[in-house]
């Protein structure tokens, strides 16, 4: 590009990249710094700053509450993420045949995602209702009694997975479309023309050729689910029994519910570090998985 | 389509492709009324490289199995909006029956009523409204700005800044609520729309998708504008803004979507009623009509429709930007 005059490039960064600049500093990495900073104090918003150095994360490692809530995270990642990436995939390969009707299909399954959480978790806490739920109701009609869900500490978390599940499928579904038909066409002819059919085509080209679309999806879902908290919130506030607690609820409470600030911001940065760990071990693999490809 | 357009030069990049059909790669506009091939598929025009295993579709067992479990589906993912609205539209009584209703039976408006006496349902909407649209506008302004300083301004520290804004990506936003509120609280911000719309107007990912965008962008345009005596100021609002009409598409859908249905951050910063957003007048409303599931719907449906609304007309356009970030 034409070399402009050093002082209209430096006009022309200010103006173009200084509200970006500005913005990133102020709402994200500042915050993100005087977090660690807080992470090693005891502050409760009003009196003095102590700093107590690693006695928060010391004291969060070793609390039954904290390690309860990275259980239950765990739990809801356990159970949402194979079976959302797993029935994601079945639908997008079933849209992506050649049948009337799959834009409608593809738009309905959309739905929920363009619903807020705070609604989603609203109807659903509703269909979950133990006595007059649809779920309830229907489960009643082959002959089970269902669960309490909700209220009771065996199936909250299973209620709040089968939310969740039913909310996102239609996006994960969508990226799996776009990467199904990011598959070149030649490789299914090549296919066809050794008489390859059926599931061995599905096997041997269409599920290698959407590892990288696999990937993608389960890392965003995995940072997501890590962060899980709306649904929580509005569905059992992290209850029965702190059978639905979360790490973010727990965040949330510390902060602003009893005011550790410092406390808050450790168990944060706890979670920062298991989502980093995790998305780097995907990366890891992915490269791997990529090599061994050739 | 506009797109087609905004690449005059060279075929449609794959990553900006736009439509998700498999037959027609290249075969633009694909839309609700055109795009299903019809059975037996006469009259289709056939694509290069449809082998025999691709036959035309046709009522055999696996389309019909196909059909029975996308219906299925489809039902699972539409019966309980049709449960909220119809329990919106119950009498109390007719709420708590076994088994039960699904045409409502009297049908009553009264739940509605009660939504809009015990809350500023309004104010919640005009909020969120407000909110959502300036914050994309800014994402998208500050975005496409930042992008293109990225990809096609030199400067000292460019790549060692642009990291810096890659590895804010990894930073779960839980990690900057704590400081974030003690900053606004400090600035006096709370309950403000500032405090609602600025810490969702700037991200990494936007910048990153546009540098993309524009790294990609072939420069000769930009050059004949140059020779002009243009600088990178005017390229950016008269050229470079138009030429990435689909990359800013794409971005403002995802901020849009994000900020309409943010929960946390406003539930942190908003404490006066009035502020609300719609989903957080909705939780509210939780804590009012606590078991009246007639009223919490009705709630519910006022929250959910204008966003499917919304999503009816802009569907293909939704799905389509989602498509695109994809991967690559």
């Amino acid at each position: 590009m034409s070399p402009a005059a050093p002082r209209q490039k430096y006009l022309a960064l200010a103006v173009l990249l200084g509200p970006s600049l500005a913005g990133m500093f102020v709402f994200l990495m500042l915050p993100v710094a005087s977090s660690l900073v807080l992470s090693f104090s005891n502050w409760d918003l009003i009196g003095e700053i102590q700093w107590i150095g690693l006695d928060n994360y010391v004291a969060a490692l070793g609390d039954p509450v904290v390690l309860g809530a990275l259980r239950n995270t765990l739990t809801y990642i356990l159970g949402y993420l194979p079976a959302t990436v797993g029935i994601a995939l079945g639908l997008a390969l079933l849209l992506n045949r050649r049948i009337r009707g799959r834009v409608v299909f593809r738009a309905i399954y959309f739905v929920p995602v363009v619903t807020s959480w705070v609604a989603v978790s609203l109807i659903w806490k509703w269909l979950l209702n133990p006595q007059y739920g649809l779920v309830n109701v229907a489960l009643g009609w082959f002959g089970i009694k269902g669960p309490g869900w909700l209220f009771d500490p065996q199936w909250a978390m299973t209620g709040v997975i089968l939310t969740s599940i039913w909310k996102d499928i239609g996006f994960v579904t969508v990226i799996y479309l776009a990467g199904l038909q990011d598959i070149p066409e030649h490789l299914y002819e090549a296919a066809a023309l050794d008489g390859v059919t059926g599931w061995q085509r599905f096997w041997h080209i269409t599920f290698p050729m959407l590892v990288p679309t696999t990937f993608f999806v389960t890392t965003i879902s995995l940072i997501s689910s890590f962060q899980v908290f709306d649904q929580v919130w509005v569905m059992t506030q992290g209850g029965p029994a702190g059978a639905t607690s979360v790490m973010v609820e727990l965040i949330y409470k510390n902060a602003f519910s009893y005011y550790r600030m410092g406390y808050a911001s450790a168990i944060s940065w706890v979670l920062f570090a298991l989502i980093f760990a995790v998305t780097i071990a995907q990366h890891v693999l992915q490269k791997r998985v990529d090599r061994s490809d050739g | 389509m506009a797109d087609t357009v905004m690449h005059p030069q060279r075929p449609p990049h794959p990553v900006l492709r736009t439509d998700l059909s498999p037959e027609g790669r290249g075969a633009r506009g694909l839309d609700l009324a055109s795009a299903p091939p019809l059975p037996g598929g006469r009259g289709r025009r056939a694509a290069p490289g449809e082998g025999a295993f691709r036959r035309s579709p046709r009522l055999n067992l696996p389309n019909l199995a196909t059909y029975a479990l996308l219906i299925l589906g489809a039902g699972i993912m539409l019966l309980p909006f049709a449960w909220m609205l119809s329990t919106s539209l119950k009498t109390r009584g007719a709420t708590f029956v076994t088994p039960p209703q699904w045409i409502p039976d009297p049908v009553t408006f009264d739940n509605y009523g009660k939504v809009f006496d015990s809350a500023p349902v309004g104010q919640f909407l005009f909020n969120s409204l407000f909110v959502s649209l300036t914050s994309t506008a800014l994402m998208v302004l500050f975005c496409a700005m930042s992008g293109y300083a990225f990809a096609r301004i030199e400067f000292r520290g460019r790549t060692v800044l642009f990291y810096a804004y890659l590895a804010t990506l990894m930073i779960p936003q839980q990690v900057t609520l704590t400081p974030l509120f003690i900053i606004m609280n400090w600035l006096g911000w709370t309950n403000t729309y500032q405090a609602l719309i600025l810490p969702s107007s700037f991200g990494a990912f936007g910048t990153f998708l546009l540098r993309q965008f524009f790294l990609r962008l072939p420069r000769e345009i930009e050059e004949a504008a140059f020779i002009d005596g243009a600088g990178y100021i005017r390229i950016v609002f008269t050229i470079a803004i138009h030429l990435a009409r689909p990359a800013l598409a794409t971005l403002a859908v995802f901020a849009f979507m994000a900020s309409w249905n943010s929960f946390l951050w406003p539930l942190i910063i908003t404490t006066d009623t009035s502020m609300m957003t719609l989903p957080l007048g909705l939780s509210a409303l939780q804590g009012r009509w606590t078991t009246d599931w007639n009223v919490l719907m009705a709630g519910t449906v006022i929250a959910t429709v204008p966003i499917i609304a919304v999503y009816v007309f802009a569907q293909r356009f939704i799905i389509k930007g989602l498509s695109h970030t994809g991967l690559k």
